[in-house]
């Protein structure tokens, strides 16, 4: 059980408010990515969850029960840190026995659970290791080792992959999806990164300057984002937004298109330009072109298509994936 | 430090300051060790004479020698206790966010800028004088009978005045300390259902094992040679009472002007303060490993 649930919270520093009332649902069993750009108040929020800071108004519900108020040692939930916060002086069989061993439990089923999360982890050979003498990875996976361990009722995670080089983020990434969803624990897991976000959340929720931009499955953010913001933050390479005259023939103060939906080609159809920089990746071609009266849009192609900088382009925008936006930046939808 | 040319420049640039102190320790060693083997009285000069150990036996055989190694002993321990207990509460309450906090500090650390003389002085005639002082003072208002420091518990009120000068130490060191431990260690502890008590145990007084070993380590050094405290209060007495090996040593050297003794008395407190280091760093120096 671990239906998590937001009502109006807010939360303010001084007299900064860094929270601007957050409504939210997190179901039971579901994996919930926080994401947007740094300082927006993704850690804040989920410390507010943990109980680690008051709230200054609002309720949050843990299961249908109002904790605001509640000591983080009596919400049941267990938090990943991004610094991952382990006991220094504690071995690795120390640090995953510590919950434990403050919750009072007998010492063989200490022991038992342990080991079945060490087993789990792959930390089996480190069990007698002082967190030190790991490598990231595996520090990384002590901490997590400690927050399965007692089995809470959600699990919340504060950018746990950051500090790993990029390939083991990506390893991890899957390892955390694999394992929570066997666990079947409610997850809630911030990030700043768009792509951790959109291959690891059953749901995410934006976040920008405190407030919840929007709050849906990853396809529908991309498919059918809510504004502007969500619209640029959500896909690689960033959305093109295009104001002025063209905008207003789709009947919007601004319309946006991705990358890949606009169709590059030396000659054809669409707004034609000179290409500014190309970016040969192989497998896609990113090209960047500067057209008149309209700016510098980004297209992506699949496989190389024979265009490098200094060339001129023709790009034809796939009118079904044109996104219209009002001068609020809110998306219209037709 | 890591190559070979760099470790041996190293070597080379160092050398001047070790042999100067080399130097500047062998020379007195030396010469103790010359003193220590003669019968040489500052009243009869000139008249030094050979007498091998014999002021060794005659300082180790004293009655005093015995009375002051345990004062010396229960002093330097009552000490380290004071300050390592005290000192460790005295952080955690300075490191909380309290008003004027930097005010609170500047005042905790003070006695540590007071001279050993003057704050001894201080302590005997403002505060634990048995008709003047303080303590007689709020004494006398609460109707108990006031207690004569220096005369009653002599060797207690050494250790109070001492404690108080080494506590802004201890404190200080535990305090930055304690300003180091992160945060999120002790989040981590309490989102694992620690109370505060099992998170000081278990996460801040791990914490701090590594500066309270250089606390003890350097306390025991500078607390084996208190002297002036001793000498500006009761003066080794009532009797032997208060008498430590430094001021036993004074004794002999400039009460009984016997310089042989003293020197080779000298020499016994080097070999014990050695015992003393040996033992303290196969207790707790262990916790100074990486
Ligand atoms: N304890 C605090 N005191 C004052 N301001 C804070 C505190 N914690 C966070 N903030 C402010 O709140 C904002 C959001 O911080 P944070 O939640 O850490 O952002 P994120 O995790 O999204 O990068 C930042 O502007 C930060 O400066
Ligand atoms: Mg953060």
């Amino acid at each position: 059980m671990g239906r998590i649930t937001l009502e109006g919270v807010r939360k303010s520093f001084a007299s900064h408010l860094i929270i601007q009332g957050a409504d939210l649902d997190i179901e039971d069993g579901s994996f919930v990515v926080f994401v947007g750009p740094s300082g927006c108040g993704k850690t804040t929020l989920l410390r507010l969850i943990a109980g680690l800071e008051d709230v200054s108004d609002g309720r949050i519900l843990i299961d249908g029960a109002n904790v605001v108020g509640v000591p983080p040692s009596k919400r049941g939930l267990s938090m990943v840190f991004q610094s991952y916060a382990l006991y220094p002086h504690m071995s690795v069989r120390g640090n995953i026995a510590f919950g434990l061993k403050m919750a009072g439990l007998p010492k063989s089923e200490i022991d038992r659970k342990v080991e079945a999360a060490a087993a789990t982890l792959n930390l089996t050979p480190y069990l007698d290791r002082k967190p030190r003498e790991l490598s990231g990875g595996q520090r990384q996976r002590v901490a997590i080792g400690r927050a399965i361990v007692r089995e809470p009722k959600a699990f919340l995670f504060d950018e746990p992959l950051s500090n790993l080089d990029a390939a083991l983020r990506v390893q991890m990434r899957l390892e955390v999806t694999r394992l929570q969803r066997q666990l079947a624990t409610t997850a809630v897991y911030v990030t700043h990164d768009q792509v951790e976000a959109m291959t690891m959340a059953d749901r995410i929720v934006v976040l920008n300057a405190g407030r919840i931009e929007q709050y849906g499955s990853p396809l529908e953010l991309y498919e059918r984002p809510a504004n502007v913001f969500v619209a640029g933050f959500i896909g690689s390479p960033r959305m093109n937004f295009i104001g002025n005259e063209s905008a207003k023939r789709y009947g919007a103060a601004t319309i946006g298109v991705r990358p890949e939906h606009i169709k590059a080609s030396r000659d054809g159809e669409g707004w034609e330009g000179v290409v500014t920089d190309a970016e040969h990746l192989g497998s896609d071609t990113f090209l960047h072109v500067d057209i008149a009266g309209i700016g510098n849009l980004t297209a992506r192609s699949i496989g190389e298509i024979g265009l490098s900088a200094g060339d001129r382009a023709h790009l034809l925008p796939d009118p079904a994936h044109i996104h219209r936006f009002d001068a609020d930046g809110k998306a219209l939808h037709a | 430090m890591a190559t070979e040319q760099t470790r041996g420049l190293g070597r080379i640039l160092i050398a001047p300051a070790v042999i100067a102190l080399f130097v500047w320790m062998i020379v007195p060693l030396v010469m103790t060790i010359y003193f220590s083997t003669l019968d040489y009285n500052l009243l009869n000069p000139g008249s030094e004479s050979f007498v091998g150990l014999e002021n060794y036996f005659y300082f180790l055989t004293d009655p005093a020698f015995l009375a002051s190694l345990q004062n010396t002993l229960v002093l330097v321990g009552s000490v380290l206790a004071i300050t390592v207990v005290v000192g460790t509460l005295v952080a955690l309450l300075l490191d909380q966010a309290v008003i004027g906090r930097s005010i609170v500090r500047l005042m905790v650390i003070a006695p540590f800028f007071v001279m050993p003389t003057v704050s001894a002085l201080v302590w005997k005639n403002l505060l634990m004088h048995p008709v003047s002082g303080l303590f007689a003072w709020i004494a006398t208002s609460l109707g108990l009978r006031p207690i004569d420091w220096f005369a009653e518990a002599p060797l207690l009120a050494i250790i109070l005045i001492v404690a108080w000068q080494w506590l802004p130490f201890a404190t200080l060191i535990l305090l930055t300390a304690l300003q180091s431990l992160d945060e999120e260690q002790k989040e981590a502890a309490e989102m694992d259902g620690a109370r505060a008590f099992s998170t000081f145990f278990h996460i801040t007084l791990q914490h701090l094992a590594r500066p309270i070993t250089v606390v003890i380590l350097i306390e025991t050094i500078f607390l084996q040679t208190v002297f002036a405290e001793i000498y500006v209060t009761t003066g080794g007495g009532p009797g032997l009472q208060t008498t430590n090996i430094a001021f036993l040593i004074y004794s002999q050297a400039l009460i009984q002007f016997d310089v042989g003794t003293a020197s080779a008395g000298g020499l016994v407190a080097v070999v014990l303060a050695n015992i003393v280091a040996f033992f303290l760093v196969r207790i707790v120096g262990r916790n100074l490993e990486a």
